[in-house]
């Protein structure tokens, strides 16, 4: 029988805590949607969305209230749309029409977000691929709720450094096309290396070619409810009694994002496909990993010792979420957007946390330089650079790493960009002045490494 | 049997639990187990019911928990008793 501390515990995580379940994404494959028509195509993909999801907000909204614990949002990811357009699009406007539909299906069923405006180009690019990221800009200026990303990177593949150039132009030319709203466009476009089939969380959620006809993916959270355990803990307590604490609580939350999964899937009559262990912060005091980090023993997150101590928290994250859940995936580890953690912008505005510093912290956790506000006037070609390196990183570490950097048009070092909502707002933080032109215009592929070859 | 957690927490007054009772009561809701401490005039209260012959809905029952609570001055809760079990038992 429950006792009165254990039901008081779980209610302080929610009312106290920040305790919720982050997203409840229900992937959808729109592979039958393709035909040689992009009005045909386009109307077959807003029917399956529709068909699929039109009770996937109001089945969140109800489990929400029955257990009292809440589901923030509600989101739907897609096959990637250049596979799904290949056989129709011939111009980037065709892809553009994709877009459209796909915003006006989310809006329709009254979803947060929609993934999978996306191609995954690790090796190479097709016709198609390429058509699908040059419209890019285009699409996030003409869409609300689409989000986009392009993997460009796999450890079995190397990095496709072409791509690489060009996603260097893309979020430039998106930053531009959206600049009269702080070059939004660019928080809803993610470059990845080693990009998972199963993530239910945006910008970099789509439904990968290997999935299911539908599947319910849930991404839970809870920064808040680990810092204040561990401030709650005795001054000077080891490591051993420090790992084991938030393993535990770990635990504890993903339990609810179990329960959450596995009710959504029934109600929904679509199966359950994983559980995504991160730890998401919100721009909402104390829901933030960066003061996990501080009470971890920190003075500000970037002093030496940061790395260290993520690390430590991103493995005992996924040791307690583990055994919580029956089946684990998606990025799973500890989020470390700058614009989404008021402890993370507190830090950067101290100067305690860098660009490098953060890029070491990719080493480390989920999922790489994520929500970072950089001047407008940075060269394609850096940001090109910065997304070699994060993809780099996540070759040869064997993990999924993500560049989601936000070039701020009219903006420099200094001043702030405000997104609103759960993407919060961000200071602009400097870039290494250094060219590397010559590097990322070489052109062709970086090689997968060599302890890619198992077989 | 739906087993569902009610938990009250706020000011002791005179007659919570006659007014938490006697709603669950007019609403055929019956309580299965009831625990209760007041610590510094700070009343924590939890019950476990079951809601399968409920007469109104589940949201209408917490809506007038809600209000119960209100009128009260307490924060009254309604949730179903898996989050705290899958939470707390292996």
């Amino acid at each position: 029988m429950l006792n009165l501390s254990e039901v008081l515990e779980t209610n302080k995580m929610i009312d106290q805590e920040h305790l919720d379940v982050r997203t409840i994404t229900m992937g959808i494959s729109l592979l039958d949607c393709s035909t040689e028509s992009v009005l045909q195509t386009c109307q077959n993909i807003y029917d399956k969305i529709v068909r699929y999801a039109s009770n996937l907000v109001r089945t969140g909204e109800a489990i929400s209230q029955e257990y009292g614990i809440p589901i923030v949002n509600k989101r739907i990811s897609i096959t990637p749309a250049a596979i799904v357009g290949a056989s129709c699009c011939k111009t980037t406007h065709d892809f553009v029409k994709i877009a459209r539909t796909l915003d006006r299906a989310a809006h329709d069923v009254g979803v947060n977000f929609i993934g999978g405006y996306s191609a995954t180009v690790q090796k190479g690019m097709t016709r198609a691929d390429e058509l699908l990221i040059r419209s890019i800009p285009e699409a996030m200026k003409r869409t609300e709720l689409v989000c986009s990303s392009v993997n460009v990177g796999s450890t079995k593949t190397g990095i496709n450094m072409d791509a690489v150039r060009l996603m260097g132009d893309v979020v430039k030319e998106t930053a531009e096309a959206t600049k009269d709203s702080g070059s939004l466009g660019c928080a809803k476009l993610v470059v990845f290396c080693n990009a998972p089939d199963d993530n239910p969380f945006m910008a970099g959620a789509f439904h990968g070619v290997s999935e299911a006809e539908a599947i319910i993916n849930v991404g839970v959270s809870g920064p808040g409810v680990v810092k204040h355990v561990l401030e709650n803990l005795p001054e000077g307590t080891n490591f051993e009694v420090l790992c084991e604490t938030i393993k535990k609580t770990a635990f504890k939350i993903t339990r609810v994002g179990q329960l959450v999964a596995q009710e959504a899937s029934r109600r929904l009559g679509v199966p359950f496909g994983i559980i995504d262990l991160s730890l998401a912060p919100t721009p909402a005091i104390g829901d933030s990993v960066a003061d996990i980090l501080q009470a971890i023993g920190l003075e500000r997150t970037g002093a030496p010792g940061t790395t260290a101590a993520l690390a430590l928290l991103n493995d005992q994250v996924k040791k307690g979420g583990v055994m919580a859940s029956s089946y684990v995936g998606g990025l799973s580890g500890a989020f470390i957007p700058v614009s989404e953690d008021q402890g993370m912008i507190d830090a950067v505005n101290a100067g305690a946390l860098t660009i490098e510093k953060l890029e070491a912290m990719t080493c480390v956790c989920s999922v790489g330089l994520d929500m970072i506000a950089i001047p407008g006037d940075t060269p394609a070609t850096t940001i090109a650079g910065i997304i070699a390196d994060e993809a780099a990183i996540g070759m040869v570490n064997q993990k999924t790493t993500a560049v989601r950097v936000i070039p701020v048009i009219g903006k420099g070092v200094g001043e702030v960009v405000e997104f609103g909502g759960l993407l919060g707002h961000a200071p602009i933080m400097p870039v290494n002045p250094f060219a590397c032109d010559t590097f990322v215009n070489r052109g062709g592929r970086i090689p997968a490494p060599i302890h890619s070859f198992k077989n | 049997m739906n087993r569902t957690v009610i938990t009250v927490i706020g000011k002791d007054t005179v007659g919570i639990i006659a007014a938490v009772c006697s709603y669950l009561a007019d609403n055929n809701v019956n309580i299965l187990d009831i625990t209760q401490t007041t610590i510094r005039e700070y009343f924590n209260m939890m019950m476990i019911v079951d809601i399968n012959n409920c007469n109104v809905p589940f949201s209408e029952l917490r809506d007038g928990l809600t209000a119960v609570g209100n009128s009260l001055g307490l924060e009254i809760k309604c949730q179903k008793e898996e989050i705290f079990n899958q939470m707390h038992r292996i």
